[in-house]
């Protein structure tokens, strides 16, 4: 893995002349290299992760397992890009096991979610079935624990 | 008249001094301002597989006295681990001895090797116990000193010289802490020849030598030519796999030298913690990814120290090993202790005067960097701001 993209993965936030300070490396190289890797597509973009229990506590999540029928040629790319496609759709996966496609959709109630897989995603060509899962609590999301564990417990001088 | 209330303690305990560490740990202690590169540990917490394989073994009732040796499984994994790490081969069953961190493993050694009035020679400056623990042993500790103006490495020269007929063992550790210090293979054999040549035993405390940087490189004294049957090679699990709580260490030697460490430890230990057994067996088997993700972080804070010391103009050699700075304050004037007494008053933040670690410390100071880069950050710039307005 590039050091570089392992710190922006952590905290994306560091300047180039921080970045640089822990590669032990320029920082006009480190500002060059994250420009490159923006540019080539590899650095798709950068975002806030924002805690969803305390952000919109009421908003809905749902994740839908959709069962498809392949096509001929394109097999369940049409399809699939169709899907992601709308904005309510935050992922979409296409998966090994007894379903197709996995498919985030989040809205601001629970009825929003239920119009949309029921009135759109359901009435789709070539979609078999789905079935909805609620997420009802978070306790992982990017990596990020809900609960913190504690604060540095450490002597503040050993030997 | 009052009786001098000393009067009960052994002439042993009486001569060793009160830690240096001690004394400024006490000056740190009750301060919640104070941003901390005192530490010798990680400041990660151990990774949660090895917690949760700890908390498994608590469920499922694994709460006993293990073999006085240790977990046969545990010394098993140990035996691969210094196989693969060191090319090292020791037998699990009547080699390896599991010791409740690598402190007790060094303890042990001396009371298993000194007699009274024999001379040990150590290289300073060192960690704390070193010292103390021949003392404890009886035996006359010699201190030889790893100097400045050789990156605080060691030379067979010094060690030759203190040399004498009552020599009977030497005690390594590289990479060093406080110093961060390594040896190069060469300096390494020729101290393995002195150690043939003059019958000694060495303790070699390889506690840091997975954190490494630079492409330094590691060599452990046993595999050089004739050391492998004086060598007691001593590891453990609380710096790379930042284990620092569970308290696992092992020492690795010839089947003698390991029965007879095995003898004083079954009666005064028994055994290490089972459930501590069970976390480093875990750290052993599946700890290799966790651990080199903190060994990258402590790579990039070092960089971050290293540039910082380099911007304020505190001289600092680039340390080979372990997670310590020992930045040059001699311009300053001041000892260590002024400066880190008045550092921390000033400014706030606590690292260890040099001289805690032995005289030829003096002049430096032990900057942990394991910690995050924010309290690095802050601590340099104040540090720095510190050195700046002493000069």
């Amino acid at each position: 893995m590039n050091p570089l993209l392992d710190l922006l993965k952590k905290d994306a936030r560091q300047s180039p002349a921080e970045l640089a300070e822990l590669l032990g490396r320029d920082a006009a190289a480190v500002a060059q290299e994250i420009a490159a890797l923006e540019a080539d597509g590899i650095i798709m973009g950068y975002s806030a992760i924002l805690d969803p229990e305390r952000h919109e506590p009421n908003r809905v999540t749902a994740m839908i397992e959709v069962r498809l029928s392949p096509e001929r040629g394109g097999g369940f790319d049409r399809t699939a890009k169709r899907i992601a496609a709308f904005p309510q759709v935050t992922s979409c996966y296409l998966m090994s096991g007894s379903y197709d496609l996995l498919v985030m959709v989040e809205g601001d109630d629970l009825r929003e979610v239920a119009r949309f897989v029921s009135e759109t995603l359901s009435t789709m060509n070539g979609i078999l079935s789905t079935a909805t899962h609620f997420q009802l609590k978070t306790y992982k999301a990017h990596g990020i624990l809900q609960a913190n564990e504690t604060e540095d417990k450490r002597l503040p001088v050993s030997p | 008249m009052s009786q001098d209330p000393q009067r009960h303690l052994s002439k042993q305990i009486q001569q060793i001094p009160r830690s240096g560490i001690r004394d400024f740990f006490e000056l740190v202690l009750g301060r919640d301002d104070v941003i901390s590169l005192g530490v010798g540990e990680p400041d990660f917490a151990s990774p949660w597989h090895i917690r949760e394989a700890a908390i498994y073994s608590l469920e499922r009732g694994e709460t006993s006295y293990t073999s006085n040796l240790g977990l046969l499984s545990l010394r098993e994994e140990i035996a691969r681990y210094v196989a693969k790490h060191f090319d090292l081969r020791y037998d699990p069953k009547s080699e390896v001895l599991i010791t409740v961190g690598v402190s007790e493993a060094i303890d042990l050694a001396f009371r298993a090797l000194l007699n009274p009035g024999d001379e040990v020679i150590y290289h300073e400056p060192c960690y704390v116990s070193y010292h103390p623990s021949i003392t404890l042993a009886y035996g006359v500790p010699v201190r030889i000193s790893a100097l400045p103006e050789d990156d605080f490495s060691l030379r067979a020269a010094s060690v030759e010289a203190a040399i004498t007929p009552k020599t009977r063992a030497l005690m390594l550790n590289f990479p060093t802490n406080p110093t961060g210090a390594t040896i190069a293979r060469k300096e390494l054999e020729a101290i393995a020849e002195l150690a043939v040549a003059h019958d000694l035993i060495v303790l070699s405390d390889e506690i840091y030598s997975e954190l490494r940087y630079d492409d330094t490189e590691h060599t452990s004294i046993a595999t050089l030519p004739g050391m492998k049957e004086r060598t007691i090679f001593l590891h453990g699990f609380s710096k790379y796999f930042a284990m620092t709580g569970f308290r696992i260490g092992y020492a690795c030697a010839p089947p003698v030298l390991t029965e007879a460490m095995m003898k004083i430890h079954q009666y005064s230990m028994l055994c290490a913690p089972i459930t501590s057994q069970i976390a480093a067996t875990e750290a052993l088997r599946h700890g290799e990814g966790p651990a080199q993700e903190m060994h990258q972080a402590y790579t990039n804070r070092r960089n971050l120290l290293l540039s910082r010391f380099r911007e304020a103009g505190i001289p600092c050699f680039a340390p080979g090993g372990a997670f310590y700075a020992f930045p040059d304050i001699r311009a300053t004037g001041m000892t260590s202790q002024a400066f880190a007494k008045q550092l921390l008053d000033e400014e706030s933040v606590a690292c260890v005067p040099g001289d805690a670690f032995g005289p030829t410390g003096e002049g430096f100071l032990r900057c942990c960097y394991a910690a995050s880069t924010e309290s690095l950050r802050e601590a340099t710039k104040r540090i720095g701001r510190f050195y700046q307005s002493h000069l």
